[in-house]
């Protein structure tokens, strides 16, 4: 499919999946998700894959455990709510260093919340995704185009490092419609899974896939094993898009849909004379800490734009090491911030209206 | 021109195929010859993009809109207003029904078969085709939800509307290449293509190659402006 096709942001992860060798979804129907499920039942049956509907979040996690531990690319995807469920699994793929894709289309809580777009979770993917020390790599698209490019770089990166991916869209993405191409994945030299428990053959011993470890000792050191693959991915895979950024005295901090909003805010800002532009996390974990760094040594001040009470903001102050000041500009429960409202936030980050 | 039937159109397809803006659009053209005109809002399936947008646009227009007072909240309720009714009762109203994509989507239509089987030659029931939408880019495909849709809602279709495009990105040739396509449809489906809308000002570069060409104004999530 590389003439363009029209899709929705939900459509546009599920087809990627597939492109990208995945024959393994289990999921379970949640606004404003649900396409994503919708689209592989209707697809996995013709390629020869799989598309189970689970009982649960609960047990469609644990799915792509047991299909992952088998050595396939497998995936799930949810809203919000369904991915607290899948936190206990999220935790044990882990513990067990498996790759596996999870997609969360975000609407707004805490709680049942609502079915409207929101970016509430930002904790939750980067801090909270389960119990233990551990962290999920966390990709933020903000376009259909990317929802597509990023669902390939979450395999690639997943099979490369053995860790669990998340894909953290929200509701506007998932369920907007945009033209898209849909290219093969390229290549990759990714490692081979000879740790998968697929059968011995009576030739070698048998692998295990498992997070319970007896001994103190050599918990410890599969943790302390696991940081440093995590440092390795820190300084390798940061990711981030700079939209005039270089003369930037005001900084626009997004992610997702909000960076597309906060593009129309910086535009219109540069034709009142303030110097802003955006920095774009495209991976929230790892946080592009070194551009923000960067940025801080030149920039007068940060906003965030976020739906959300504030979270990354968090993440860019430890990056800027409060060297500047960082402010928020914010709309929750599923509403979205206007550009005129971010407009408002930069020119007081400038010093107060001209 | 359109042959626009004395009472209702029901629009029913793929969903993401363009029912909703085509809804609104028939509308603004009913209005032009009909003092009462209503787009009722029978989607039980899509959260977001629903007719309830053009609330505003309807509004100045004239026309009624009858949707579900939960559309666009946050309450998950494949609800519809009982008010549905009066587009299949009321003789003196024309109407444009907005009905849910794809066959779960045509559930909601089959409460109103009957209703509709007794209007005759005033009700039709209209596909709306994109040929590039990934789902039903061949006509075989497109064919297989076109079934799906009227095994669900019990109410068979009586034409196609080609409304092929590529968002943003249409040009004449994403509509002109989807001609042999959507004329194999018809063939494979026995029913004639009722017309090809295109966006405003695309119409001009298709005038001559294109026959009942019917022009599109876009309607879009404006406080988004994504």
């Amino acid at each position: 499919m590389s003439e363009k096709v029209l899709m929705k942001g939900n459509e546009a992860i599920a087809e990627a999946a597939i492109r990208a060798g995945c024959r393994h979804f289990f999921g379970y129907p949640i606004t404003p998700q649900t396409e994503v499920a919708a689209y592989m039942a209707r697809r996995m049956p013709k390629v020869d894959g799989l598309y189970l509907q689970a009982e649960s979040e609960i047990a469609a996690i644990n799915m792509v455990l047991g299909a992952s531990a088998a050595g396939v690319r497998a995936m799930t995807s949810s809203s919000s709510p369904g991915i607290a469920l899948k936190s206990e699994g999220l935790s044990y793929l882990a513990g067990c260093d498996l790759p596996a894709l999870v997609v969360n289309v975000q609407r707004g809580g805490p709680g049942l919340g609502g079915i409207q777009p929101s970016q509430s979770d930002y904790f939750q993917a980067t801090r909270g995704a389960g119990h233990g020390d551990f962290h999920l790599l966390v990709l933020a698209p903000n376009s259909i185009q990317e929802m597509v490019d990023l669902t390939y770089l979450a395999f690639e990166l997943a099979d490369r490092y053995r860790v669990t991916a998340m894909l953290l869209a929200d509701g506007i993405l998932g369920q907007m419609m945009e033209p898209v191409s849909l290219p093969d994945p390229a290549a990759a030299d990714l490692p081979p899974k000879d740790w998968a428990v697929t059968g011995t053959g009576g030739k070698r011993l048998h692998n295990i896939v498992n997070s319970l470890y007896l001994k103190p000792e050599d918990l410890e050191a599969t943790n302390l094993a696991r940081y440093e693959k995590y440092a390795v991915i820190q300084r390798r895979e940061a990711r981030h898009e700079a939209f005039l950024l270089d003369d930037a005295d005001i900084v626009v901090a997004a992610y997702g849909a909000s960076a597309r909003i906060a593009k129309n805010a910086i535009l219109a800002a540069r034709a009142e004379g303030i110097r802003a532009g955006l920095l774009r996390p495209v991976t929230l974990w790892p946080f592009p800490k070194a551009a923000f760094a960067q940025a801080a040594k030149t920039a007068r001040a940060f906003v965030t734009v976020e739906m959300s009470m504030g979270q990354m903001i968090e993440d860019v102050e430890l990056s800027v090491r409060c060297a500047k000041p960082v402010t928020l500009c914010s709309r929750v429960g599923g509403m979205v911030p206007a550009p005129e409202q971010i407009l408002e936030s930069i020119r007081q980050a400038a010093g107060g209206a001209k | 021109m359109v042959p626009f039937p004395r009472r209702l159109i029901i629009l029913a397809g793929h969903y993401g195929s363009g029912k909703t803006n085509l809804a609104v659009q028939l509308a603004l053209t009913l209005r032009e010859t009909h003092d009462r005109v209503a787009v009722a809002d029978l989607d039980i399936v899509n959260p977001y993009y629903r007719t309830k947008d053009a609330a505003a646009r309807l509004q100045s227009a004239g026309i009624r809109l009858i949707a579900s007072p939960f559309a666009g909240s946050n309450l998950d309720a494949p609800a519809m207003t009982s008010e549905t009714g009066q587009i299949f009762d009321d003789p003196g109203l024309a109407a444009v029904a907005d009905v849910g994509g794809d066959d779960r989507g045509a559930l909601a239509l089959g409460r109103y078969a009957a209703k509709i089987a007794a209007l005759g030659a005033d009700a039709q029931m209209w596909f709306v085709f994109n040929q590039r939408r990934p789902l039903s880019a061949t006509p075989e495909d497109a064919l297989a939800i076109l079934r799906e849709v009227e095994a669900a809602g019990h109410v068979p279709f009586t034409g196609l509307i080609n409304n092929t495009n590529l968002g943003p990105d249409t040009a004449p040739d994403t509509v002109l290449s989807s001609l042999p396509v959507i004329a194999e449809l018809s063939r494979l489906s026995g029913l004639p293509i009722i017309m090809t809308s295109v966006r405003r000002d695309l119409c001009p570069a298709l005038t001559g190659q294109i026959d009942d060409l019917f022009p599109l104004d876009i309607l879009q999530k404006a406080e988004w402006r994504l």
